[in-house]
């Protein structure tokens, strides 16, 4: 229990719900995890998104028609401009074509202001050179008509709501995109928890005993919770970055292939500077987790032995070795923090430098007509947008990777081995209460037997005490008998039929269990003990309940049967918790008892109404007792003396005094003992 | 928040940098589309080439201010943030070690872990955050506006507008929304609750033919987890269309509306490139603003978590320094000794009053919340007494400091937790200056050289955290070994035996009594034979001592000690 909360507790930190829809964050360069077969996985993830093939050709038509509404936008937003700079640059034009027309000193009479532009024109008439004056004539008409020119701002406005509809279209797509994802990603997630959960009820109590509850609770909540946000996200992602990538390229080109070249210079550049950054900080990122393990573990160490530290006075030596783990915290921390911030800066810089070039090398082909200001607005735009992608399909491999790590470890779950099948052969016998183990040998692995040849012979109504020192595998018997594990050889049949022969719940319907280790789950009083039979009334309940000496108690709550226990059960004591599963046990009335009598941690007088509950418990029923009181080992009809694991001894109480072995020897010292020390 | 925020003082001129950092790289990023207006303006109508390249030289110069002032910023606020949290958490773990036992379970173990290291790491993560966005937004904003007002006061409307219609839309968005976040977790909470109910209870689930009823209340909550899921994503589907929506219409509005102002010769094009481009950094300034008004209160949860820790005192302190002169050894009395657990209102021990002398045991036994170990943890001074006085070595304990006191003490606590590193290390910590032959011995005392001799590497094998590479019964030997090591003057064992099978148990505590003559011994128990034998027990019922004296005495006069002893053994053993 106590390692149980422990892991509790490292759970407690919650899953790690991505950055969230509304996350974003210094996300960049977090430490990477390798997929161990990343073919094989992403085919398998693959599979999952395939079931849905309908919404998937919508997201992907969506992504694809979002970002291709989108990137329209700019460009023809800029005709716009182009539209509203017309008149001032045919004035602009004219005038310089005027300027051009004029003997050189007039010109520069007329850029030092002296005089206006009909006093040009004047002087040049005046100069009678008859070609030059009706050329100078000609372009002062024009620039008087250019002078006249208007905004066409019915074109305008057909430009403007021709790109209302473009960036509307865009955002209607965007949104059915998000919706339809929305349900899907849930929906395979779902799937997924559900098919582990449908797995794990598969599975043998070995898989679940051989690793901790911690492990197996990360996988179905953290795992999937990663593989759950990359689909939500990445996937959309990947495909509007792609599509981005290509639509603003070719937009770029279609507008001037100069200015695009000049502007992709900064391309590979900021690939590479975000390829390095990622890469540099992704060491400092693990330096950090590493760290921050250590200062973890340390904290978590110390707190939990608080009484320790203090007794023998060890606080400023476990301060000191704090402080030295938060020292290189900070250091690798810092530096993490710091990479992982400048990725922004870099490529802002980067964006910074094309933006300039686009900039200036626009102006330069505006003035040459090349092309025209409405272009080099949308490219302003266009060069802003593509940062953008980069850095997304520069992440998208290490995303990518650790979603596939995480399915990977989901489909481990979904691989392991499951438990052979149930079959009936004949009819089920009934129920009596009769066990016999033949020639049974076990072992938790291979090679190594804990119970060898074992033969016991169980008549309905017998006692089978097992005794042994704490942790001598007195739960290899449960195990066995409930079929949690199987033998390696021979034979255990109950009622005369081999458990392999009859179906595990048949089985399992004719035991009844109650152990130290008290399970209660997050429910009121009444569903806990109804837990013992399906469709149990009331009044049985309470006949039962009564029966356990938990009756008083339960009525002395202030919700009395009603009381829901909390998740650790904590609002009850845990000789009540006993109680209770002895209750439980009673209402199922099974012909067979798998009995703890340990009581730790309960009080003289609840420890008393434990045992008397127990006897009435046991009464009628062929018993195995994981014993720790005299009366019942003596009285026992065959005792199994247990230790490391294994089965030692077996016999009568007098038949195992005689042989003056293992059990003599640790009845003597248990109840004697005290008295020759 | 703001109460954390004097740990910030030490930094206070690289945070000061980079306050003038980030207004510098904002100030500069902001001139930008102001040169560039330049540009088309004088540039391009200008057909001044040269004007172009010189304007664009000096817009690459600011872009290289912009980066320098940026990647300096974050230099330093790195730094910052990063020394704020190594501070905050050095304080939290100084003021945690130094709690008293009353602290320590006023906040609980596993809380004040949480508080410690993920709270500080939010913290931390709001503190970057602060610096690095924070401190941007309203400078890009502000400064947004009167760039753009510059350029155009007539069209400054469109700003306001946008801004208006941007921040009541999140605001529904968030309203909406954060209680569908604040409801995703628990239900992931519940997902996990219903998983790790059946992983715990797997035996019994599977011994009650339970699991199609387990996975059908899985499922429920599965469902019940997805549909929300669903929902919250939903409300991001339609969050970030609209915003971009937004954002784009209000540079559609600008070219229209600017453009009617460029038909009046009131702007010219590049001014209202410029300010298109204005509008769109003060958006993403608002974005960003209220971003941190969704991040920063789950900061300041914390920020209230640690504060909490950071200003609880230890009730237990030092009244001097100076250890004083023992006038005994190995000796310890309780005078009618009282306590109450803060806020309390009934005793946990009332007038409890007995001797202990050198070589002698005593033997502590009584139900649960008979307070047992209460009783013993008043001797190293864990908790101080309400009423009375616990002398050790003729001294009340509160007269020592802490660290003399507890030198005197070898504790060996109910848990047995042992610390990550080797055993000797482990057994060190009872005594720094133990030789081999000391923890060798104290092994062999403890019954615990056998299995240490097994180990790879014998006292030099390691010992994984929480000592989770050995059983309990195996930690509970290494840790009365720690406390032998220590040579202490008073011996305390808070129900240290009850992993060790009785023959191991009985053997423990013979060697025990042949080796320890000198000092008091203590010794809580349930097990009567573990107490049989003491020269005192104690017998506890509800705080109160009911008897005292040797098991025989005690059996003649104490009826509560005759009720255990029944309990435990049988009729014929009793004699």
């Amino acid at each position: 229990m106590s390692n149980d909360k422990q892991n509790q507790m490292k759970m407690g930190k919650g899953p790690r719900r991505g950055g969230g829809p509304m996350g974003g964050g210094p996300g960049h360069g977090m430490p990477m995890e390798k997929a161990k077969n990343f073919k094989a996985g992403f085919r398998r993830l693959l599979s999952y998104l395939t079931r849905h093939r309908a919404a998937l050709i919508i997201v992907i038509v969506m992504a694809v028609g979002a970002t291709v509404f989108g990137i329209f936008g700019p460009k023809t937003l800029g005709n716009a401009t182009t539209e509203l700079f017309k008149p001032l640059s045919a004035q602009a034009e004219a005038y310089s074509n005027l300027k051009d027309a004029l003997p050189d000193d007039i010109e520069a009479q007329l850029n030092d202001g002296t005089i206006t532009i009909e006093q040009a024109v004047g002087a040049v008439a005046a100069a009678g050179d008859e070609q030059q004056t009706a050329k100078v004539m000609q372009a002062a008409a024009e620039l008087q008509e250019a002078a006249e020119l208007r905004i066409d701002f019915a074109k305008v406005g057909v430009i403007i709501l021709t790109v209302i509809g473009l960036y509307l279209a865009s955002s209607l797509f965007n949104f059915i995109l998000q919706f339809v994802m929305a349900k899907t990603s849930q929906t395979i997630v779902y799937d997924m928890r559900r098919e582990v959960e449908n797995k794990l009820a598969k599975l043998p109590l070995k898989y679940f005993d051989g690793r901790t509850h911690g492990e197996i609770l990360s996988r179905v909540t953290n795992d999937i919770d990663t593989v759950s946000t990359s689909l939500q996200q990445g996937l959309t992602q990947i495909i509007s970055a792609v599509t981005m990538l290509i639509g603003i390229m070719v937009m770029m080109f279609t507008i001037s292939w100069i200015i695009t070249l000049v502007s992709m210079v900064v391309l590979p550049l900021s690939f590479i500077v975000s390829r390095a950054v990622i890469k540099k900080s992704q060491k400092f990122f693990k330096g950090q987790q590493v760290e921050l393990g250590h200062l973890n573990g340390h904290v978590e160490e110390m707190y939990a032995a608080h009484t320790v530290v203090k007794a023998f006075g060890k606080e400023a030596e476990s301060e000191e070795q704090f402080d030295e783990i938060n020292e290189r915290l900070y250091g690798v921390g810092w530096k993490a923090q710091f990479l992982s911030g400048i990725m922004m800066p870099l490529m802002h810089f980067l964006s910074n430098i094309s933006y300039v070039f686009v900039c200036v090398i626009g102006g330069v082909l505006v003035i040459n007509g090349r092309i025209s200001i409405g272009d080099v607005q949308a490219f302003i735009q266009y060069s802003r947008q593509f940062t953008q992608p980069i850095t997304q399909v520069a992440q998208i491999a290490n995303v990518m990777q650790s979603t596939i790590a995480s399915a990977e470890r989901v489909f481990e779950v979904l691989d392991e081995p499951e438990m052979s099948e149930d079959r009936l052969v004949g009819n089920v016998p009934e129920a009596n209460g009769a066990v016999e183990f033949s020639h049974v040998s076990f072992g938790y692995e291979l090679g190594k037997t804990v119970i060898k040849d074992m033969n016991l012979d169980v008549k309905p109504g017998d006692v089978v005490a097992i005794v042994g020192p704490t942790g001598a595998g007195k739960t290899t018997l449960v195990n066995l008998l409930m079929r949690f594990y199987e033998v390696d050889e021979g034979r255990i049949s109950v009622d005369g039929m081999d458990l392999k022969d009859m179906p595990r719940e048949t089985l399992r319907e004719r035991f009844g269990m109650v152990l130290q280790d008290t399970w209660l789950f997050g429910g009121t009083i009444r569903d806990n003990i109804a837990y013992g039979r399906e469709g149990a009334t009331e009044e049985e309940i309470k006949r039962a309940a009564k029966m356990a000496h938990a009756d008083h108690f339960i009525r002395t709550l202030p919700d009395g049967y009603d009381t829901v226990l909390n998740e650790e059960a904590s609002n009850i004591s845990s000789g009540q918790k006993q109680l209770l599963t002895i209750a439980r046990a009673l209402l199922a009335d099974p012909p067979i008892l798998i009995l703890d009598e340990a009581t730790s941690n309960v009080d003289t007088r609840t420890e008393a109404y434990i045992q008397n509950a127990m006897i009435a418990l046991m009464e009628g029923r062929t018993n195995f007792v994981i014993a720790h009181r005299l009366s019942t080992i003596r009285n026992a009809s065959t005792i199994l003396v247990m230790n490391e694991g294994r089965i030692i001894e077996q016999g009568t109480h007098q038949q195992l005094m005689d042989k003056n072995g293992f059990y003599a020897d640790l009845y003597n010292s248990q109840f004697t003992g005290a008295a020759t020390a | 928040m703001t109460k954390l925020l004097r740990y910030i003082r030490p930094y206070k001129w690289p945070a000061i940098l980079v306050v003038l950092l980030t207004a510098g790289q904002s100030i500069s990023q902001l001139y930008l589309p102001d040169l560039m207006s330049d540009i088309v303006d004088k540039g391009v109508v200008g057909k001044d080439i040269g004007l172009i390249i010189e304007t664009g030289l000096i817009m690459l110069g600011f872009s290289l201010v912009v980066s320098v002032c940026t990647v300096l910023a974050r230099l330093f606020g790195a730094k910052v943030a990063a020394g704020f949290a190594r501070d905050i958490r050095s304080d939290i773990f100084k003021s945690v070690t130094n709690y008293s036992m009353n602290e320590f379970d006023k906040i609980g173990t596993a809380s004040l872990i949480t508080r410690s290291t993920n709270d500080v790491t939010q913290i931390q993560n709001a503190m970057v955050m602060i610096l690095s966005m924070l401190l941007m937004a309203p400078i890009m904003c502000v400064g947004g506006i009167i760039m753009a007002v510059r350029e155009s006061t007539g069209l400054s409307w469109i700003i306001m507008a946008a801004v208006a219609v941007m921040s009541v839309f999140i605001l529904i968005v968030a309203k909406n929304a954060l209680p569908l976040f604040k409801s995703l977790q628990k239900k992931v909470d519940r997902v996990n609750l219903v998983l790790r109910e059946g992983l715990t209870g797997i035996r019994v689930i599977r011994a009650f033919n339970k699991t199609k009823h387990e996975q059908k209340r899985f499922d429920e909550a599965n469902k019940d987890l997805t549909n929300t899921s669903i929902k919250v994503y939903r409300w991001m589907a339609v969050m970030f269309p609209v915003i971009m929506m937004v954002l784009n219409l209000s540079t559609i509005a600008v070219i229209w509306f600017g453009g009617h102002r460029v038909d009046t010769g009131d702007v010219q094009v590049g001014q209202l490139m410029a300010f298109q481009q204005y509008v769109m950094q003060i958006m993403f300034a608002v974005i960003m603003a209220t971003m941190m008004f969704v991040m920063l209160p789950r900061a300041s949860a914390s920020a209230d978590r640690i504060n909490e820790v950071l200003k609880m005192a230890p009730s237990i302190t030092d009244k001097t320094k100076a250890a004083p002169e023992a006038p005994l050894h190995g000796h310890v009395e309780f005078r009618n000794v009282s306590f109450y657990y803060e806020g309390a209102k009934d005793p946990v021990l009332s007038n409890i009053s007995f001797v202990s002398k050198p070589g002698q045991t005593t033997a502590v036994i009584g139900g649960t919340g008979s307070g047992k170990s209460t009783l013993i943890k008043l001797i190293p001074r864990f908790y101080d007494v309400t009423v009375g006085q616990v002398l050790v070595d003729g001294v009340d304990v509160r007269d020592y400091p802490q660290a003399e006191l507890r030198k005197k003490i070898g504790f060996v606590p109910q848990k047995a937790s042992l610390v990550s590193g080797t055993i000797a290390d482990n057994l060190r910590f009872g005594s720094a200056e133990a030789s081999e032959e000391d923890m060798n011995k104290a092994l062999s005392i403890a019954q615990a050289e056998e299995f240490v001799t097994k180990e790879k590497g014998g006292v030099n094998a390691a010992v994984s955290q929480d000592g989770s590479n050995f059983s309990g019964g195996q930690k509970q030997r290494l840790s009365i070994a720690r406390a032998l090591v220590r040579k202490p003057e008073v011996y305390i064992f808070d129900d240290s035996f009850s992993a060790l099978d009785f023959k191991t148990d009985a053997k423990l505590r013979r060697a025990l009594a042949s080796e320890v003559t000198q000092a008091s011994v203590f010794i809580v128990a349930q097990r009567v034979s573990t107490v049989m034998n003491a020269d005192n027990i104690l017998v506890l019922d509800e705080g109160h001592l009911v008897g005292q004296g040797t098991h025989r005495e005690l059996m003649q006069s104490c009826g509560t000690y005759r009720e255990i002893v029944e309990s435990q053994l049988s009729v014929e053993e009793l004699a």
